[in-house]
Parts: C-alpha cells; sequence; structure tokens
C-alpha cells in the first residue's frame, strides 16, 4: 500500500518536474512546481513527518508559489525567447549532470539493505509537540535569529521593489 | 510493503539532478529561479528520510529552516527580479550582464 502511493507521487514529482523543464512558458513552470512541491507533501506524511507536510503545503505552495504567479503576472512574462545559452553549460553540465545522477543512484540502490525501510507506525510518527519541543527549548537562539532574517527579508524586498523617486 | 528509504533518496537525487538541468538550459530569469527552488525542495526530501531512518527530529528542523530562509530568499530574490525588469525590460538571463541596475 505504501509502495503503490510512494510510486504514484513519485511519478507526480518527477512529472511535473519534468514538466517544469520541457514548459516553454513560466506559469506553466510554475504550476507544474505547485504540483511537485504537494506531492512531496504527501510523501512527507509518509515518512511521519505531519508538521512539515502542512508546512509544505502552506508555506511552498501557498505562500512562495503565490508570490512567484504573482510576480510572473506582475511583470506579464511571456514565451521564453530562444537564444543559445552557454556551450559549456551544453558541454559539461548535462554530462556533469548525468554522471551525477548516475553517481547517487548507484550509491543508494547500493546501500539499499544497511539503510532499511521506512515505515508508519511504532512511534515513527514525529507530532508537532516533539517538534516544538526541540525547537522552542533547545534551538530557541536560531529560532529567534530567523525571525531577524525575516525582518531583514521583509524591509530589504520592499527597498529594492520600491520605485525611484 | 515497506518503502526502502534508498527509494526516497533516489528520487530525492533525479528531482535534483532536474532542477540543475532547468537551472542550465532556462533562459527565463523566474523559471530559473524556480528550478532553485526545485533543488532546495530534493534537498529538503533527503533530510526529511534520513530523520526517518535515524529516528531523530534534529533532520526534520533543518527542514524547517530550510523552508524559513527559502521564504526570506524567494521575497529578495522576487524584488531584485522586479528591480531588474523595471531598468531592463526584459527577463533573460543572456542580457543581464551587469550588477548595475
Amino acid at each position: 500500500m505504501y509502495l503503490v502511493i510512494f510510486f504514484i507521487f513519485g511519478a507526480l514529482c518527477i512529472g511535473g518536474a519534468l514538466n517544469l523543464l520541457l514548459q516553454r512558458h513560466p506559469i506553466n513552470s510554475a504550476l507544474s512546481l505547485i504540483v511537485v512541491m504537494t506531492s512531496l507533501a504527501v510523501l512527507y506524511l509518509l515518512l511521519g513527518a505531519e508538521f512539515l507536510a502542512a508546512a509544505q503545503v502552506i508555506v511552498y505552495s501557498g505562500a512562495i508559489m503565490v508570490l512567484f504567479t504573482f510576480v510572473i503576472m506582475l511583470l506579464n512574462a511571456g514565451e521564453e525567447e530562444r537564444t543559445r545559452g552557454s556551450r559549456a553549460a551544453y558541454l559539461v553540465g548535462f554530462p556533469g549532470v548525468a554522471a551525477l545522477l548516475g553517481l547517487l543512484t548507484c550509491i543508494f540502490l547500493s546501500v539499499r539493505t544497511p539503510l532499511g525501510n521506512a515505515q508508519l507506525g511504532g512511534g515513527t510518527l514525529v507530532t508537532t509537540a516533539d517538534l516544538s519541543r526541540v525547537l522552542f527549548r533547545d534551538l530557541l537562539l536560531p529560532f529567534e535569529v530567523t525571525s531577524v532574517l525575516i525582518l531583514v527579508a521583509i524591509l530589504g524586498a520592499v527597498a529594492l521593489a520600491r520605485k525611484e523617486s | 510493503m515497506f518503502v526502502p528509504i534508498a527509494y526516497y533518496l533516489v528520487l530525492s537525487a533525479i528531482l535534483f539532478s532536474i532542477g540543475v538541468a532547468a537551472f542550465l538550459i532556462k533562459r527565463n530569469i523566474i523559471t530559473v529561479f524556480m528550478s532553485i527552488e526545485l533543488m532546495l525542495n530534493a534537498v529538503n526530501l533527503t533530510f526529511v528520510a534520513f530523520a526517518h531512518q535515524w529516528h531523530q527530529v534534529s533532520g526534520q528542523i533543518f527542514v524547517f529552516f530550510v523552508m524559513v530562509v527559502a521564504a526570506a530568499e524567494a521575497a529578495v530574490g522576487l524584488a531584485i527580479i522586479i528591480a531588474i525588469f523595471r531598468t531592463r525590460n526584459t527577463l533573460n538571463v543572456d542580457q543581464m550582464n551587469l550588477m548595475k541596475l
């Protein structure tokens, strides 16, 4: 059952990512990225990360992708121009990416047995209470520092996108 | 019917490679930015898979911080894209070769 759900949503992830790569209009790429992120949320649920699954839907496919689609519509971004990219990207980039993928896949599949299986139940579910206990007790300072980071990012975004007077 | 952890790692390797490929061949700056988000998501999946394997909460804490930083990065990056579009009137990365606005 888990295997079936994993394959369905894993295929959705890969299909969405390939669609992002192949579409020429940015709005289609943005919508397929939303598919990838929502299927990843289901995979997080399969791995017992319930808080992260909710946060993935709210933060990534909610906030960030709405921001992306908003900017695409605001800038009226049309079809991508077909210009020749750098030759190095095609000559070195693609063989490099293929080699990286092959190497990683070989390594992961060769250590498949020691890595073990993912299973739900039996206390493997990390609840929001467990997560917040670590986050707000042991890691309180980093958490507060990230709130300062977000404040700085808001100020930076406003300062950058402001019209020059 | 358990799913091996290795399958999750292979899936995230595939997603990361697609992200790198999209980063290399896409010519629209917004799509390039979206492929960076795709790579971040692939790494998040690895973190969650290993957190599940070792029964550790800290892996999920990492993902939480990555999400926070990605949200901040998206806001600033899109603001920069808007500022560039206002002065250059293009979104093509080939025509952006100066850091000056």
